[in-house]
């Protein structure tokens, strides 16, 4: 019984770091109509500045917006100088972020060596929580409270907002929205912007339970596209719950199947693809 | 069009022939060539980095010099990978003629060139521990200075069931061969002594998160684990997060608390108890030089993937001093390698047994906190522990190598 609940719980966890992960992965996708391969290590190279910040003296909150605002400052550079300007050529943009992954990776490699650099989880969220039966690490519940909050704040932004209004219509049709005088160009940037910073954001918030090494990259951006596929592109919700249904498969599926670790996890993709090729929550095909 | 010889280049050419039959006595003034296989890009990076310098800070003491002979060091970044493997070997060979190849790093690309590597007929020294190197596939041109993949996990299995009386335990590795053979070493030799491994987990390479796993230990005296890489350092941290360190005490292999991972570990990982075949805190002369030199040079503490280079590169002297420099008869060159047989070493005393694995030291150590830092303090030494620990060898070859299977969970 304990390990069911315990199990449940970690899943609610994952979820909320994998939103975060997916976040923006999900916004680029529905707007830019290209997979960024470039997210897993936007995920690693946030934790990295994160390690640099956090050896300045800042503590892990202002060390995870430090990260985030200069990942904001990376993407946006990235958007601008490299992808604008292969504008409409899908496949060579998702090339191009290929390539800058492996690039990010080997400067990570010289930059900050090879040996994992573990995070510490602030002092006063260290201990475990008792819930019901069992008792549960404090940090990682914080973890669902960051992403609640980043989830609603995301809501409030692309629901609420002109500036949402405007991705919105992007997403669902970038010519019309073009036609229409909004200038979607800009809407890449921003959302670009967003989208790294989150990932940043989610790398250093993440580091004290996974520490940062190189690789990490690689074991997160197949995490993203399967949420992203799973919940479909371009929606918060989608993100949202195919998040937490993949922390749910993750959890049970390793815990009661593990010879079929990854079968679980990319089954479900594969049968959305087939059936629902938008996905759970999206509003075109990838 | 006619090509005319004239009388010049038919001299030159002439005299030119005339010096090829000495060509081999230019060669032998020219230096001794000293192949790495390395990772310096990509995820196993870590280990790759550390065993280039391992080995460079032993040249650097010899000045370049062995047995006489100049040594050039040529080294070669296989990306982590079996082909990378197998293209950067051949150019070593092919290209560079290097007279002895150190490396690769993992098993997987050890396997990928151990057939090439024994029709080139050049000595190979790797640190990749795939048991069947040396046991029932073994390759007549290779020599193992560091150990296989059960080598101290088969005397960490005796300390736990006789030394620390645990009766009850879990097991938790990478769900690959390298995690298999540890893990079925532990459990050999824990099960012969009275223990009982009652829980297996494999865990793919790359895991986020262990708590999937770790929520299924119970009632257990204690937990052996056998990560590599950075894992170990996930893993320790997210086995104390949940509150299992007080439980269940915690021990593993030498990747999983090696020295170099020292640094990278917090408070979560006092008291881990681990077995490995080289540990910085060793009290040996050579051992002293090796770690202040890695210390100044790199301003790190050695663990086994410098270490295991440095001492290579011992071994590849003592053979040269065998051969008296000679490196052309690639046969006597692996006899030489393989009967090198060394009092003063970074790991203390070794030797090779007959199928070119060290037979040395077992350091079981745990880990504590002294003057602020973290230490792996050395708890007892087996010496002369060799590949099949007590067992007799042909007992142990006929047995299967240890897989996931193999020993079985008993119910």
């Amino acid at each position: 019984m304990s390990l069911w609940l315990l199990l449940a719980v970690n899943s609610v966890t994952l979820g909320g770091l994998l939103f975060l992960l997916s976040a923006g992965f999900s916004l680029i996708f529905g707007l830019m109509r290209i997979p960024n391969l470039t997210h897993g290590s936007f995920f690693m190279l946030g934790a990295y500045l994160g390690t640099s910040f956090l050896a300045l003296g800042l503590n892990l909150w202002l060390a995870a917006l430090a990260s985030a605002a200069a990942m904001a400052a990376i993407g946006g550079g990235i958007e601008r100088l490299l992808l604008r300007r292969l504008g409409g050529q899908e496949l060579a943009q998702v090339l191009v972020t290929l390539g800058l992954s492996f690039m990010i990776a080997d400067f990570c490699l010289m930059q900050w060596g090879g040996d994992p650099i573990p995070i510490d989880t602030p002092a006063g969220l260290r201990g475990a929580l008792p819930i019901l039966i069992i008792t549960f690490p404090t940090y990682r519940l914080v973890i669902v409270i960051i992403a609640v909050v980043v989830a609603a704040a995301l809501w409030v932004m692309l629901e609420r907002t002109r500036l949402g209004a405007m991705i919105r219509a992007g997403v669902d049709d970038a010519p019309m929205a073009r036609v229409t005088g909004i200038r979607v160009s800009r809407l890449f940037t921003i959302v670009f912007c967003l989208g790294a910073a989150l990932a940043g954001f989610a790398g250093v918030i993440g580091g004290p339970i996974l520490s940062v090494y190189p690789g990490l990259d690689a074991d997160m951006l197949p995490l993203a596209l399967i949420v992203v596929i799973l919940g479909g592109t371009g929606s918060l919700l989608g993100a949202l719950l195919g998040s937490f249904i993949i922390g749910f498969l993750y959890n049970f599926g390793q815990a009661l199947f593990p010879e079929l670790a990854y079968i679980i996890l990319f089954l479900p993709m594969l049968v959305i693809l087939l059936i629902r090729p938008q996905g759970l929550f999206g509003r075109h095909a990838p | 069009m006619a090509r005319t010889v004239d009388r010049r280049k038919f001299l030159w050419g002439t005299a030119m022939a005339a010096a090829l039959p000495w060509a081999p006595a230019v060669a032998q003034s020219a230096p001794v060539r000293i192949g790495l296989l390395t990772v310096k890009t990509g995820p196993l990076a870590q280990g790759g980095i550390q065993m280039e310098q391992g080995i460079t800070v032993f040249l650097k003491q010899k000045n370049n010099t062995l047995a006489g002979r100049k040594v050039e060091l040529i080294s070669a970044d296989t990306g982590g990978n079996p082909a990378g493997a197998k293209t950067k070997a051949q150019e070593l060979i092919e290209r560079d003629h290097v007279d002895f190849v150190v490396g690769p790093l993992a098993a997987f690309e050890l396997l990928a060139i151990t057939d090439y590597i024994q029709q080139a007929k050049v000595p190979m020294m790797s640190l990749a521990a795939a048991d069947d190197m040396t046991q029932r596939k073994p390759n007549p041109y290779f020599a193992r200075a560091s150990a296989t993949s059960s080598q101290c996990n088969q005397p960490l299995g005796d300390y736990a069931a006789k030394e620390m009386k645990l009766k009850r335990m879990a097991t938790i590795s990478e769900d690959f061969a390298y995690g298999y053979e540890q893990c079925g070493g532990f459990q050999k030799v824990f099960e012969d002594n009275g223990g009982r491994i009652v829980k297996k987990l494999w865990t793919p390479i790359a895991t986020p998160d262990y708590t999937p796993y770790l929520a299924q230990i119970s009632d257990v005296d204690g937990v052996w684990n056998g990560f590599a890489g950075s894992n170990p350092i996930k893993f320790n941290q997210q086995y104390a997060e949940l509150g299992l360190k007080p439980k269940y005490p915690v021990m593993g292999g030498w990747t999983a608390y090696d020295d170099a991972l020292l640094k990278s570990f917090g408070d979560e990982a006092i008291g881990a108890i681990s077995a490995a075949w080289y540990s910085s805190d060793l009290d040996t002369p050579s051992n002293k030089r090796f770690v202040e030199d890695m210390v100044r040079d790199y301003g790190n503490i050695p663990g086994g993937y410098a270490a295991g280079c440095y001492i290579n590169g011992m071994c590849i002297e003592a053979a040269l001093e065998k051969t008296g420099g000679k490196t052309e008869d690639k046969q006597k060159l692996i006899e030489a390698l393989r009967a090198v047989s060394l009092t003063d070493s970074p790991r203390g005393a070794f030797r090779f047994d007959h199928l070119g694995n060290v037979v040395g030291n077992i350091f079981i150590r745990r880990i504590e906190r002294k003057n602020g830092k973290l230490v792996n303090t050395i708890l007892k030494t087996y010496p002369e522990v060799g590949q099949f620990f007590t067992y007799d060898e042909k007992q142990f070859l006929a047995q299967p190598v240890y897989s996931r299977e193999f020993p079985p969970l008993k119910s």
